[in-house]
């Protein structure tokens, strides 16, 4: 019994962390001291974290390491904004539309990582890494070169740019996108749905499901002895981790007015930056992922002033996190005087004197 | 009455090598019996061909009248083939708890949706689990070391921990792949004594393989003999450690 509140401890800690974080920057910007460039990250940095979360799931719960992350994000952030876009002059209500727009994104990006789950996950390690860049740099190149629209005639789908008949409007226009996704995106929702998907992940964590997955990251031989159906577990692993990423898309694409998929926004690099904020805020480690995001993501934003230090200083923080997450000596320090060790020593020490005797402590 | 472990004529090669030739067993509801024979004789083989992690060119394994022959591990281990294995196979990122009820994972399910949400199946099915476990973890005397990691486990308790988790699935067969390997004689014994204990606390069934033949004949009623994949002797254990043949294959090795 002792355990489940020391992990549920574990876990409100994180919303905690989340929720400070928020109000704190709500106060700042009431106070007037958040700079409109500093208000712009904050949407943004919440869907990396988000991400991020979603990619640790594989490669920290289920161990598999996936490189197209940022495919998933691509995916939920064009289903969303093309239903976004055709909605918006309708006299459609806005909140509802940016609700319906989260579940349609969330819903194609989980539909994909099933689909691309089915061949994918039979392989293994590095394989598995490159068919998953793979899939990621398909899907953006794709979405960068198609063109959809409708018009009189009815719907269109090519690869080359097309004219329209009388009345219509193209919603994916090759390169250039889709133009004109209403900005739904604020930092509130974008809060929200990052507590959403930590707890999502958390919990699953905490779950026979979780260890199920689990199972398979430690020895997947063993796993399949005691009657764990790999395959299964792993596409829910995969699916849902895709599926959160895809969220995170459709807060990016309804974060900008031009949606485009470029490399700068989709590409494997993307992946790659997010799998290094799941990395350095330690592999498996969910509250990790989001400090480690707020941390690379905000910093090198700051210290734009020093141009040609910056990327010197971003790397060695890098290195000073990589030190301090992976270091046995910090794991120690972090065990014994962390923000868990701390509240659990406090707990201890509240319990009456007189409660020992009997063996169990109260609360 | 059938036996519960049937096997005829199991074969299984890896290129030229035939690993297992022609190897027959039938084991009664209850027996402790053993398989031993020198290095590389192909008894890990032989747990590897009745879990389904082999598939054998030739042979039937029956598990009382069911032909589990060609199943999957996974369907295997439900039909009620438990194992460990000769070289430590936990979930070593996990507790020893854990490991334990990823065992249970069959036998109490919820929908991974009811342990997003929370919901009261999920704390009630838990519960449940947490008392199996903690139950299975206190034969072996590992209760009190539930939380820890299981990779930080002394080796013996890890062997322990293994048979643990095979007994969380509730199998009708349990597969011991040299428990006692790396033990001292002290572990060695009270290992014994667990195995004898298991058996008749949970009324199973256990083939184990072995090196050490003090444990062997203390506590394995019947034996099969493998040497180079064949059947060099089988029966009742006495019998098969006077058998010269038997006497010379350890003592060529
Ligand atoms: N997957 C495999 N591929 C090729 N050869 C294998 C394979 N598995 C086992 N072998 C070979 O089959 C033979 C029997 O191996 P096995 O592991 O069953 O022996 P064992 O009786 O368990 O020996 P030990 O007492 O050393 O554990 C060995 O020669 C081994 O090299
Ligand atoms: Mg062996």
């Amino acid at each position: 019994m002792m355990k489940m509140t020391k992990q549920t401890r574990r876990d409100l800690i994180t919303y905690g962390i989340v929720i400070v974080f928020y109000i704190v920057m709500q106060l700042l910007d009431l106070a007037g001291i958040l700079s409109f460039h500093v208000k712009g990250l904050l949407v943004p940095l919440c869907y990396y974290a988000i991400a991020a979360v979603a990619l640790n799931l594989v490669v920290g719960i289920l161990g598999d390491l996936s490189l197209g992350h940022a495919g998933f994000m691509c995916i939920g952030a064009f289903s969303s904004s093309l239903f976004s876009v055709t909605l918006k002059d309708s006299g459609f209500p806005a909140g509802l539309r940016f609700f319906l727009a989260l579940l349609i994104g969330t819903f194609f990006a989980a539909l994909f990582g099933f689909l691309i789950g089915i061949p994918v996950l039979r392989l293994n390690g590095d394989y598995l890494a490159i068919v998953t860049l793979a899939f990621g740099e398909i899907i953006k190149n794709i979405l960068a070169a198609v063109y959809f629209g409708y018009d009189e005639e009815g719907l269109h789908i090519a690869f080359k740019s097309f004219p329209l008949q009388g009345e219509g409007k193209m919603l994916i226009n090759g390169a250039m996108g889709i133009q004109g996704t209403p900005t739904d995106s604020t930092f509130t929702i974008a809060v929200v749905i990052l507590l959403l998907a930590l707890f999502i992940v958390q919990n699953i964590v905490r779950s026979r499901t979780g260890r199920a997955i689990m199972s398979i990251r430690d020895n997947r031989i063993a796993a399949e002895a005691v009657g764990i159906q790999i395959t299964k577990y792993k596409m829910t692993a995969f699916t849902i981790s895709a599926a959160i990423a895809g969220t995170a898309g459709v807060l990016f694409s309804h974060n900008t007015t031009t949606l485009t998929a470029t490399s700068t926004y989709f590409g494997y690099n993307v992946s790659i930056l997010i799998l290094v904020y799941v990395v350095l805020g330690g592999i498996g480690n969910i509250r990790g992922s989001v400090i480690a995001t707020a941390i690379l993501y905000i910093l090198p934003e700051m210290l734009r002033g020093l141009s040609n230090y910056r990327m010197l200083i971003y790397a060695i923080v890098l290195i000073i996190i990589m030190l301090i997450n992976w270091a046995p000596a910090a794991i120690t320090f972090r065990e014994k005087y962390g923000i868990s060790a701390y509240l659990a020593r406090r707990k201890e020490n509240r319990t009456p004197v007189s409660d020992m005797g009997s063996g169990k402590g109260g609360s | 009455m059938a036996a519960l472990l049937s096997v005829n004529h199991l074969s299984i090669s890896f290129g030229g090598l035939r690993a297992v030739d022609d190897f027959n067993v039938e084991i009664e509801k209850g027996a402790l019996y053993g398989l031993i024979g020198p290095n590389g004789a192909g008894k890990t083989t032989v747990f590897n061909l009745l879990t389904g992690v082999y598939k054998p060119d030739e042979g039937r394994i029956f598990l009382g009248d069911r032909n589990i022959t060609g199943l999957s591990t996974v369907e295997i281990n439900q039909a009620g083939i438990a194992r460990t294995f000769q070289n430590i196979r936990l979930f070593k990122d996990m507790s020893v708890l854990d490991n334990v009820k990823v065992g249970l994972h069959n036998r109490y399910p919820y929908s991974t949706l009811a342990g997003i949400l929370k919901l009261p199946v999920y704390f009630k099915t838990e519960k449940e689990m947490d008392e199996k476990a903690l139950e299975l973890l206190k034969v072996f005397e590992l209760d009190g070391e539930s939380e820890t990691l299981s990779k930080n486990l002394p080796y013996g308790k890890q062997r322990k921990l293994e048979i643990a988790r095979a007994l969380a699935t509730d199998p009708k067969l349990l597969l011991l792949d040299e428990p006692a390997a790396g033990m001292n004689p002290n572990e060695t014994g009270e290992l014994m004594d667990t195995i004898r204990f298991v058996r008749d606390h949970f009324d199973m069934t256990i083939l184990l393989i072995e090196h050490d033949m003090k444990l062997v004949a203390g506590i394995c009623e019947a034996l099969t003999v493998l040497n180079f994949g064949s059947v060099l002797c089988q029966g009742q254990t006495s019998e098969v450690l006077k058998n010269p043949e038997v006497i010379k294959a350890y003592l060529g090795d």
